[in-house]
């Protein structure tokens, strides 16, 4: 298991080197998505209307942080389950996503979609709430605001602490690792 | 009669059996007697409420219990309590997995900021869940119960910067904004003071937990085999390292709502009954030789502890459901 830091937006070269199991420090802009942002970004892509945000080489995050305290960047801000993203994925992976962060294990589909277009799945520790938002120093809402925690926002993180958790090989943390401790 | 009297004086002979026919033979004689005094014994109370209140009910205010609950609300998301801190420390300790290892140091960490900067342990602030025990000596005055524990609810979420989870309903799915209405559950005991439980309950770990009405034949195996198949399925979803809540027997809601209480119980205190403490401890085992593991990562330690609540049942059923708590297992309480 390798230990990387690396820059958000990722390279087609950062993606390929990763493995299930790889710890990655994060540094650039991440963007956050949920349920119902995701909803409304594939009927846009379905309809052929422009999006409000890039995909090419992004990182979404799934997480609906905790209201920002006065004097903070962000509230409290760690992953949700992933799968509720799951039907949506893949053709964001299509259209250029690189990366995602959340927790849980995801569905065949998303993972084929992960090998064909390469894209990687990070896990974040799930709870950690508290110690993850110090690492993401501005947050800005870019689009639906209306949707309070589940808006989409732009976020700076430094050295954002992940694990590779799903990667484009078919590798996959959550089967190993668990078979490796079982008894 | 007169024989048996005379025989239970004599202290060679059993004294409970001897007595009960002399008690019942007295109640016989008491019974008519009672019925003429009963008159003027009702009639008391009704002159002591016209004299003034002379209600033994010890009062206790409605602002107060929502002052209680907003104070719960904003502390039980910012500040683990020691059981569980302690139960994440044990963790640590007994974790091999390097990968696991790393979680529980975070975990650790993650607590220490949260409480330090009065921050939510996780951006899901839960609903929130409250459990009464109401003394029924105790009165609430000046406003309802429920309606002082919602407003608790209402100003602790929004003064604390807690997240709003609720929806005003299921399949409409409009959020109320203010994370009300709480979900109360009410028991009424003995004695004259209120006791609240304010529990958090994540859509995570709340989303893996499971019911199951199986056969009494199914027996301890079958309980068992359904409660580490639960944990199995949930894997890294209810970010494990979780505390597993079980409730078996009784009817099927208070199955369900047993393996919720089981939740409240003191982190590493022993069950009561030596029966059910062997039981949660093998379960403990079988769910932690899964390998499931930190975040689902793999691991040795899945779950920091199983808590059993049972209660008698129907002859023919053999409810068992799992509640699963996460790491950030949330519980202040207090008494008023
Ligand atoms: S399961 Fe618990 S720790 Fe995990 S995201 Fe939900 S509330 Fe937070």
């Amino acid at each position: 298991m390798a230990e990387y830091s690396m820059t958000a937006p990722l390279k087609p070269e950062d993606v390929d080197k990763l493995r299930a199991g790889d710890k990655v420090n994060l540094t650039g802009f991440i963007y956050t998505a949920r349920d119902a942002a995701h909803k409304k970004l594939v009927e846009l892509i379905k309809e052929g209307k422009p999006l409000p945000l890039p995909l090419e080489g992004q990182i979404i995050y799934y997480v609906g942080p905790s209201p920002t305290p006065p004097g903070k960047a962000i509230g409290s801000a760690g992953p949700t389950t992933s799968f509720r993203m799951d039907p949506y994925a893949p053709l964001l992976i299509e259209r250029g996503l690189r990366g995602m962060i959340g927790k849980g294990e995801r569905a065949p589909g998303v993972v084929e979609a992960m090998q064909k277009h390469g894209a990687v799945y990070f896990a974040a520790t799930g709870g950690a709430a508290a110690l993850l938002s110090k690492r993401i120093t501005a947050a800005e809402v870019i689009a639906y605001p209306e949707l309070g925690a589940e808006a989409i926002r732009r976020l700076t993180v430094v050295n954002f602490p992940v694990i590779v958790a799903q990667d484009c090989h078919g590798g996959n943390i959550y089967r190993e690792g668990q078979r490796q401790y079982a008894r | 009669m007169a024989k048996a009297k005379r025989k239970s004086k004599t202290p060679a002979r059993g004294k409970a059996k001897a007595k009960k026919p002399a008690k019942v033979k007295a109640r016989a004689k008491r019974a008519p007697r009672r019925v003429k005094k009963a008159r003027p014994v009702k009639k008391a109370p009704r002159a002591a409420r016209k004299a003034g209140p002379v209600s033994p009910l010890r009062e206790i205010s409605a602002k107060k219990i929502a002052d209680v609950v907003a104070r719960l609300s904003m502390e039980a998301n910012y500040d683990l309590e020691h059981d569980v801190l302690e139960a994440l420390e044990r963790g640590l300790g007994a974790e091999i997995s390097p990968v696991g290892k790393e979680i529980f140091n975070q975990l650790l960490e993650n607590a220490a900021i949260a409480r330090n900067e009065r921050m939510p342990i996780c951006q899901d602030t839960g609903l929130a869940v409250i459990f009464v025990d109401l003394g029924q000596d105790a009165h609430v005055t000046g406003g309802l119960l429920d309606e002082a524990i919602n407003e608790g609810v209402r100003r602790g979420y929004t003064e604390g910067y807690l997240r709003k989870s609720v929806l005003g309903d299921p399949l409409r799915r409009v959020n109320t904004k203010d994370n009300t209405p709480a979900v109360i559950h009410t028991r009424i005991v003995p004695g004259d003071r209120l006791r609240l439980w304010v529990v958090p309950k994540g859509g995570g770990s709340e989303n893996m937990s499971k019911i199951a009405m199986l056969k009494p034949a199914d027996g301890i195996e079958g309980v068992k085999k359904f409660v580490a198949e639960s944990v199995r399925i949930a894997s890294a979803n209810p970010c494990p390292p979780i505390v597993v809540g079980v409730g078996i027997g009784g009817s099927f809601e208070q199955c369900a709502e047993n393996a919720k209480r089981a939740l409240l119980r003191t982190i590493g205190s022993a069950h009561p009954d030596a029966f059910y403490a062997d039981l949660e401890g093998e379960l403990l085992r079988i769910i932690n030789d899964l390998g499931v593991g930190p975040m689902g990562l793999g691991g040795r330690i899945t779950a920091l502890a199983v808590h059993i609540e049972a209660a008698p049942c129907h002859i023919a059923s053999l409810p068992v459901a799992v509640n699963i708590n996460c790491h950030a297992a949330r519980h202040k309480t207090a008494v008023l």
